[in-house]
């Protein structure tokens, strides 16, 4: 079977690869790319382990094709550090102990930062809401949460400041 | 917040460092099984049963071993049948299906090929022939004589005469104590009722996943997802017929667990395709596969009735408990009777249990297994009496309360534990304390776990720059390695990231016991502690070298050497590890031990719920948990695993079920269906960590994992009745079920 070539640019980078045409774009992130962020929970679009934005938009890179992703700008959670300096999501993560086991934390992350992008300042309920779509079986979400709103305060001072 | 009784101050344990496998998560590089690679690797994919129940007749693998890219296929017949007395002879034949598929999802055959497409192919081109046999999904039909056999060989045991007759019961537990006619008897009331819950799934987010890279040495490698690596050998040894030594196991970040990881169901497998492929093997299961074939915990039916003096103090409990283990006995039932009544001083109680097998798939673990049935009964009947006595219910539990010596209803006496303080926490607490919400409904409860100690390993080496490696033989599935740190930090008096903590590999570390029953930082902990104590005489012994003194007139405190007599300047960890090579070598401890004294946990929690009179929808408005952690490590963690109990307690009081068909197969294989909590569905859940220290532990801890979960499914069922006079005793406690109680006038 002939496999379909792909022009993308994924943090930042202009890439190429080839995939199968059924082949989602998560596994060729994972299989071809070698970007093991983005996690498969269900394959179903219900966990957002696997959420990405695909031209700024968030989505789970599950239910999408691979071909689909040409042409597109593509992030993952291995692109939302500017080099060493970690995006104030991920240092409120940590230091909010907004994880457990971690795997849903890539998609956690990527979702939230979609949702400061649009919105730099939600309330707790436009979080959870905005959240809806990750799962996580670990935390019960409450330091998720917190550590969410603690990042929209942070990004704002640093705004400010 | 934390309420500590008495406890010394720390200058580490206690305090909230960011953990030291963070990092890695946040940035996408923390290696999860599914994430490895290796050259030449194969995809397994296995082939599973549609029937709840049928005789394998034939299976015919010839088509799809001539499939492109098929590099092995195996059966059940490729791996030993064990004797009938073989402690894991029922694990094999979960992982592998013999003579019999007991449960749709049940495997039964597996492939190898280069591509996952192909793997998922070739497997679907194995002709099974199966003759379909009657199934049983109920728990009290499949108790009943006459009801389809699952095994021909389990005669219940405990019984008062020995059956003649193969059941489904496998067995009978039983606890009694004093005189339950005279107690019930003495009672001014008496409450009673019968308890359904469904079985429901650990779900954790990481599906099983592992690799397995077996050489032509006949020695294997497995990477994979597991709360125990040296289960996973000890498993997949039995499976194989091997040795242990042929097998080392590498332990990935771990996805979750919450027991469901306590046990394997792929390992065996891999590592029999990689020997006939010479391939690595890698095999990861889907959600549908998860749902299917693993977990879950069981459903149960349990009746519960309790007996009070009019002042409130109880008198006699009567309950008997019927666990579904799923296609193989476990030992289900005998826990949930160890919990049923354990909160509570009883003096004249019966309680009996039933383990009993269905076709559904094997049970496994989940957080206090067994304890949150068993106290939706209790605790809901306790709500029962608090009102019809017109009493405040956390004033009947205290009055109801065990402490120290008293005897708990499954044997010992109870240690210290902290019940007492839990409920007052509680009583004590703003939420308790301020009336619920207009048209708000308030429940409380109160929940047990045992905790347990077992096995663990560490070794503790310093480094020439005074740092130091921590390596135990513990999968960290909740922030256990920054637990290790802290205690090692508080030990050595170093910096808590100037230590790094490691899970080390089967052939690097110890043995060291399964995480399970909230024991990793209590039995780990301590053999990290005792490493530590001995690297401190051992500092000792370098800095009365480097002094040229005897080791008496060395002090070790605040991580440094003190000379007693003053006659020479301190000298730092780092400054002894910088001349270790010219004082006797590297240093380093190992400690292996078997710890006891595990400390029991408890918890009290409290929460307000709206209930909509149209839909039936039940909101959880607001959450507060106290449980008593000994001493909490990392409160940060510790909080975590409260929050974390709590909401999977929800999940399963008002949402969660597995749903079978009539020909027993799951139709509610995956997230859309089975639905797990979101963060829009939750307020946030605020905690009380209280700490009345365990004695047995050098720094107090109990273990704090699971006791969080047992609470809120009587929790919620009271509240639900406070907010609208329905009294519900069959989970989940969903939106047609509540409607349907309400527009029942179902109250009590």
């Amino acid at each position: 079977m002939s496999r379909t070539h792909v022009s993308c640019n994924i943090n930042g980078d202009d890439v190429e690869f080839l995939c199968d045409a059924g082949e989602s774009l998560l596994d060729a992130l994972r299989d071809e790319m070698r970007l093991m962020g983005a996690k498969e929970g269900c394959g179903t679009g219900d966990c957002g382990a696997c959420s990405i934005l695909m031209d700024g938009r968030l989505q789970c890179s599950c239910l999408i094709f691979a071909p689909e992703a040409d042409g597109a700008a593509i992030v993952t959670v291995e692109g939302i550090a500017d080099g060493d300096h970690l995006h104030p999501l991920q240092q409120c993560f940590l230091e909010g102990a907004a994880l457990q086991c971690g795997v849903c934390t890539p998609g956690f992350l990527v979702a939230a930062k979609a949702l400061l992008d649009r919105n730099p300042d939600p309330t707790e309920t436009e979080v959870r809401y905005a959240l809806a779509g990750n799962l996580c079986r670990c935390t019960g979400y409450d330091k998720i949460i917190r550590s969410v709103l603690a990042a929209a305060d942070r990004m704002k001072e640093e705004v400010a400041g | 917040m934390t309420i500590t009784e008495q406890r010394p101050s720390y200058r580490y344990v206690g305090t909230r460092p960011v953990r030291h496998d963070g990092l890695d998560k946040v940035v996408g590089k923390a290696r999860y099984a599914a994430d490895l690679v290796l050259p030449g690797m194969l995809y397994g994919h296995i082939l599973r049963s549609p029937h709840a129940h049928a005789r394998i007749v034939d299976i015919d693998t010839s088509v799809a071993e001539a499939m492109p890219g098929v590099r092995a296929v195996i059966t059940g017949a490729d791996f030993p049948d064990l004797p009938a007395d073989d402690p894991e002879r029922n694990m094999t034949r979960n992982l592998m299906a013999r003579d019999k598929v007991l449960y749709e999802g049940h495997a039964v055959a597996a492939v190898a090929a280069a591509t996952r497409r192909q793997a998922r192919d070739a497997a679907e081109a194995i002709e099974v022939t199966y003759e379909v046999l009657p199934h049983t999904l109920d728990i009290l039909e499949a108790m009943e004589p006459g009801a389809p056999l699952l095994h021909d060989d389990i005669l219940t045991t405990g019984l008062d005469s020995e059956p003649s007759e193969p059941s489904n019961v496998a067995n009978r537990t039983c606890y009694e104590r004093g005189d339950i006619e005279q107690g019930f008897a003495s009672a001014d009331v008496v409450v009673e009722g019968e308890f359904l819950t469904k079985p429901i799934h650990q779900g954790y987010i990481e599906p099983h996943a592992c690799v397995a890279d077996t050489g032509q040495d006949g020695k294997t490698v497995i990477w994979c997802s597991s709360q125990g690596h040296f289960r996973v050998r000890s498993q997949t040894a039995a499976m194989l017929g091997w040795d242990t030594s042929r097998i080392k196991v590498i332990p990935a970040e771990i996805g979750g667990g919450f027991g469901g990881k306590t046990t394997i169901y792929l390992e065996p497998l891999a590592v029999e395709l990689s020997a006939r492929a010479g391939r690595p093997v890698k095999m990861v299961m889907s959600r549908d596969e998860v749902f299917r074939a693993t977990g879950p915990t069981p459903g149960s039916v349990i009746r519960v009735k309790l007996g009070a003096t009019g002042d409130g103090r109880i008198t006699a409990a009567k309950a008997w408990l019927a666990y579904e283990s799923g296609a193989f006995p476990g030992v289900w039932a005998m826990l949930g009777c160890m919990c049923v009544v354990s909160p509570y001083n009883v003096e004249n109680f019966l309680i009996e249990g039933f383990e009993v097998v269905v076709n559904k798939p094997v049970n496994a673990a989940y957080r206090a297994p067994s304890a949150p049935m068993a106290a939706f009964a209790t605790d809901t009947l306790v709500d029962e009496i608090a009102r019809r006595l017109d009493m405040d219910p956390i004033d009947l539990r205290l009055l109801n309360c065990p402490s120290a010596g008293d005897q708990a209803p499954y044997g010992p006496k109870w240690p210290l534990i902290g019940l007492r303080e839990c409920l007052e926490a509680i009583r004590d607490s703003e939420h308790y304390r301020s009336a619920p919400a207009a048209g708000h409904g308030r429940g409380v409860a109160s929940g047990f776990w045992f905790n347990i100690g077992e096995a663990s390993s560490a070794t503790v080496n310093l480094n020439e720059n005074g740092t130091a490696t921590v390596v135990t033989g513990s999968p960290d599935i909740g922030g256990s390695r920054a637990s290790m740190a802290l205690m090692a930090a508080e030990e050595l008096g170093i910096d808590v990231h100037a230590i790094q903590p490691v899970v080390g590999d089967t052939e690097v570390v110890g043995f060291t016991d399964v995480t399970e029953g909230s024991r990793a930082t209590f039995a780990t902990g301590m053999a990290v502690v005792e490493a530590c104590r001995d690297l401190k005489g051992q500092l000792r012994g370098r800095a009365a070298r480097m002094w040229d003194c005897d080791v008496e007139d060395v002090e070790w405190a605040d991580g440094r050497a003190t000379h007693s007599g003053g006659e020479h300047e301190p000298l730092a960890l780092a400054d002894i590890t910088a001349e270790a090579g010219r004082t006797g070598g590297p240093l380093g401890a190992t400690a292996s031990l078997n710890a006891r004294g595990a400390g029991p946990a408890f918890s009290v929690q409290v929460t307000d719920v709206s209930v909509d009179d149209e839909t039936g929808r039940v909101t959880v408005e607001r959450y507060t948990t106290a449980q008593d952690a000994g001493t909490a490590i990392h409160p940060d963690y510790v909080e975590g695993q409260m929050q974390g109990g709590v909401v999977q307690g929800i999940g399963w009081a008002l949402n969660e079920e597995y749903i079978h068909d009539a020909d027993g197969v799951m139709e509610n294989p995956g997230f859309l269906d089975y639905r797990i909590p979101v963060a829009s569905d939750l307020p946030m859940i605020e905690t009380i960590i209280v700490e009345v220290p365990n004695p047995n532990h050098p720094y107090g801890v109990r273990g704090v994992g699971e006791v969080g979960i047992v609470p809120p499914l009587p929790a919620l069922a009271n509240a639900i009745h406070d907010a609208t006079d329905a009294r519900i005793r069959e989970l989940p406690m969903s939106p047609p079920r509540v409607l349907a109680a309400i527009n029942s006038g179902n109250g009590a």
